[in-house]
């Protein structure tokens, strides 16, 4: 089980609360699409992804990073059972799409980085550890029902 | 994964940028490395404070930013220019070589920070590839 403080507890819905849900994810998806282009291996039906440019244009990565990060917000729910939460989307993450877990990681990085040029110097070293404990808990619930 | 013409432009660009704030973001970079990554303070018990506003961390994280920058300029032989660089991490100070890619985070999340319209995806993943290859130069006399 999980231990969150209080201040851990206030600085992830702070963060959250802060964050233009339909905005953050498309921009984390296209950068992690962009930095890490290996991942880029499971979108083949998302159409050119040719370059930066065409990553950021793109329509379908944009709409998914809309369901990724609505994905995320049930975590910040449920902070208390994220693992229970995510063993069906791990269970989808596995064996239907069969996404590598360390693109997780990979995949909340650029979150990171998002999170942090949104938020500026809001994103307090408090605040930064907080967030990515969260997103540690995250990514490893996502690879919990791989075998 | 080397730097092409591309990235060693955009990291020269991008870390102009930088030089002017290299003692504010050194100082943000380290301090979070210690904060958020507990362990790395394990080579710094020597420091009497560890604390983000730690006149020893302010310092320090100078000395590293600095030798980013000044990796910069050797952008086009690393391995041969961070020679000495590459002996004092690897028989002095003996820093486990995986505390690299934790500062090489650190780095980013305050570039993103202080940059948020210039450190575009684009000059991210050249600034990613450039710190990764700093790290390898590095890590070159280790073993």
């Amino acid at each position: 089980m999980v231990k969150w403080t209080d201040a851990e507890r206030k600085a992830i819905k702070a963060v959250w609360g802060k964050m233009n849900v339909d905005v953050i994810g498309s921009q984390a998806l296209a950068r992690c699409l962009i930095v890490y282009p290996w991942t880029q291996r499971y979108f083949d039906s998302f159409g050119s992804l040719s370059d930066a440019a065409s990553i950021m244009a793109n329509k379908k990565v944009a709409a998914h990073g809309k369901v990724v990060l609505n994905g995320l917000g049930r975590a910040v729910q449920n902070m208390d059972d994220i693992k229970n939460t995510y063993a069906p989307l791990s269970v989808l993450h596995s064996e239907k799409l069969h996404v590598d877990p360390d693109n997780f990681r990979l995949l909340g990085d650029c979150l990171t980085i998002v999170v942090a040029s949104q938020l500026g110097r809001a994103f307090t070293p408090d605040i930064q550890a907080a967030w990515q404990k969260f997103l540690a808990v995250v990514v490893s619930a996502l690879g919990k029902q791989y075998h | 994964m080397s730097l092409s013409a591309k990235d060693k432009l955009a990291v020269k660009t991008f870390f102009g940028k930088v030089a002017p704030k290299v003692e504010d973001i050194g100082r943000e970079a380290l301090a979070r490395t210690l904060f958020v990554y507990p362990q790395t303070k394990t080579y710094f018990s020597h420091w009497a404070d560890l604390s983000p506003s730690s006149p020893q961390v302010k310092k320090h994280g100078l000395t590293v930013l600095n030798g980013v920058l000044s990796a910069v300029e050797l952008i086009d032989d690393l391995k041969g220019g961070l020679l000495t660089l590459s002996e004092l991490h690897a028989f002095m100070l003996r820093v486990d070589p995986a505390n690299f890619k934790i500062i090489n985070h650190n780095l980013l999340v305050v570039f993103a920070m202080m940059f948020p319209d210039d450190f575009t995806p684009e000059v991210h993943v050249s600034v990613d590839k450039f710190l990764a290859q700093v790290s390898l130069a590095l890590a070159e006399k280790y073993r």
